[in-house]
């Protein structure tokens, strides 16, 4: 290590993969206590979206920046960390992430839900629910919920301050007109303790009723925008909805090719260019142990690993 | 008809400066309920600015502007609380702009921005929304099939109709027009001041309404103020005005006007 670079955390150098002349989780000591800083004005006022300096990262903006930067100013020896990409712990950006964090922190890593600390995730919340004391990070693209209606900083700030807003419904009326439902499938705005309305990251739909009263800390990171938010462990989290197009989950009738499940959310699989497909729990984690608990699907007689590099390269 | 004692709107002496600039400069009068107000006046001469500033946009340099909230009497709209005011100007106030495109989403359909007011007074029930909005679009005389429609795809005279439903949709009981018949055509405007001159007379609409054409407040305004740089020359009752000017200026204007 590098004479000048102070680290906090002493960790045993021997034992450890980290790289040499980085500190402990890549950010330096200052930006980590500013974003905590951040997250803990984030998490005092459920919902509201705290501006913090967001640093470059080694990796593009809309890959996670936000994720990381969170994830890193938490992180500790003794944590545990699962990285997911929409769900799977396998995919490139999931894959990429963790092993940032390996090379930088040399902390344990999991693909288990269950036993992980910190969980970063892209796009989806684990099947498997959350327990108290966990923290789980939300990859942000764009944090401000009223963007789609209001181009000006300033105003979606003082509108957010005054509570305005009714021009949410907007979207959802003309979902409806359009489409005779609200098919607003993902990124499906909330409401935060009864006050702030916040952008739930890009999740489907089918996982925003996780988010009510969920155990666990939930953090988002915003790195190009440059905004964190929070809710809280057990805060009221509502989606928006018309008294007369209540909010309803969607799920279809297919269930897991690989372990049967009828509850969890699939991806689905174009398997031939004659129009097969199969469907697959998006949580990897999830069919996994499913299936090592011996449930099986349609697809039983394909080999698992066979059929999870299929829902890789798909 | 209830008749009220006190007006809706009350300017006080109310200032613009820009710098060194004039916009409007002791500008007084009252607005009762049910009364059309006109601005008129050359270009440069104040009208907007002084619509912008009664209307809660621009605050004025000096002077005040009272607005009869409630049961509260009378109240300086500029000392209101900023979440009062902006409560004020979505439900109570409208305001038509000039040009459409600025008071309009052209981003949502046409039924959305109708039915915007109603979604920011909190209303939830998608079906009393449409019907409401469908009702507006029969009432400003646009073809109910166009609900959906973008209002991109909507012509300059429908497009201002649209503005109007979207901003009476809440019956206001004060609204503010600037030009509202601006870069139409003749046939156009004569249609849409029809339209006006019935929904300010069915809603006992209070409006205070801005243009330099002449014949747009002959037809729509009971009073009339006269404005030239900022100072309003003449005031009184939109005949009188017009028909005996006692102002140099206002002689000037009745007088530019082209018989056809």
């Amino acid at each position: 290590m590098k004479k000048g670079f102070k680290t906090e955390i002493k960790i045993d150098e021997a034992s450890s993969p980290r790289l040499n002349g980085y500190n402990f989780a890549y950010l330096d000591e200052g930006t980590k206590r500013m974003i905590r800083r951040a997250l803990l004005k984030a998490i005092a006022i459920p919902g509201y979206q705290v501006s913090f300096g967001s640093r470059e990262m080694p990796l593009p903006y809309g890959w996670g920046t936000g994720g990381i930067q969170v994830t890193a100013s938490l992180i500790g020896p003794d944590d545990t960390l699962k990285v997911i990409d929409q769900g799977s712990d396998d995919t490139t950006n999931a894959v990429s992430i963790r092993r940032f964090f390996t090379l930088t922190t040399g902390v344990k890593t999991t693909e288990k839900t269950s036993v992980a600390t910190l969980i970063q995730t892209r796009h989806r919340i684990p099947e498997t629910p959350l327990r108290p004391g966990q923290i789980i990070v939300y990859q942000v693209p764009i944090p401000e919920p009223l963007r789609f209606l209001e181009p000006r900083e300033t105003e979606t700030r003082r509108m957010h301050a005054l509570s305005e807003y009714g021009i949410m419904s907007i979207k959802l009326y003309e979902d409806i007109s359009i489409h005779g439902r609200i098919a607003t499938a993902y990124n499906y705005p909330v409401l935060v303790n009864e006050r702030y309305v916040m952008s739930p990251s890009p999740i489907p739909k089918f996982d925003n009723p996780k988010m009510d009263r969920n155990p666990a800390l939930q953090l988002f990171g915003a790195g190009r925008e440059k905004r964190i938010y929070a809710v809280p462990p057990y805060t009221r989290v509502k989606s928006l909805d018309f008294e007369d197009y209540p909010f309803r989950v969607e799920r279809g009738e297919q269930s897991c090719a690989l372990c049967g499940s009828r509850e969890s959310f699939l991806d689905e699989i174009i398997t031939d260019d004659r129009g097969t497909r199969l469907f697959a729990c998006s949580d990897t984690d999830y069919c996994q142990r499913r299936h090592t608990e011996g449930q099986r699907g349609s697809f039983s007689g394909m080999p698992l690993l066979a059929a999870k590099r299929l829902q890789r390269e798909a | 008809m209830v008749w009220e004692d006190r007006p809706l709107l009350r300017a006080l002496k109310v200032t613009k400066y820009f710098g060194k600039r004039v916009g409007c400069c002791d500008v007084s009068f009252d607005l009762w309920p049910g009364e059309v107000l006109g601005i008129v006046g050359e270009s440069g001469s104040g009208k907007t600015t002084l619509l912008q500033c009664l209307s809660g946009h621009w605050v004025p340099s000096s002077g005040r502007v009272y607005y009869g909230e409630g049961t509260n009497g009378l109240a300086d709209i500029y000392e209101l609380p900023e979440p009062r005011r902006r409560y004020l100007m979505r439900t109570e106030w409208g305001f038509v702009h000039q040009n459409p495109r600025e008071g309009l989403r052209l981003r949502v359909s046409a039924g959305a921005n109708v039915g915007e007011r109603l979604m920011a007074l909190g209303f939830r029930h998608y079906g009393g929304i449409r019907a409401d909005v469908l009702n507006w679009f029969h009432r400003v005389e646009i073809d109910r099939d166009r609900v959906d429609d973008f209002p991109t795809t909507f012509s300059g005279g429908m497009l201002q109709r649209l503005q109007i439903a979207r901003n009476l949709i809440t019956k206001p009981r004060l609204t503010f027009m600037d030009e509202p018949t601006g870069g139409l055509d003749v046939s156009v405007q004569a249609r849409l001041l029809d339209l006006l001159k019935g929904l300010v007379s069915e809603l006992s609409l209070s409006v205070v309404i801005v243009t330099h054409d002449l014949a747009v407040v002959r037809l729509i305004a009971h009073r009339l103020l006269v404005m030239q740089q900022g100072k309003v020359v003449e005031s009184g009752l939109t005949d009188q005005v017009l028909d005996d000017p006692q102002h140099p200026y206002t002689q000037l204007l009745v007088s530019s006007v082209i018989q056809a």
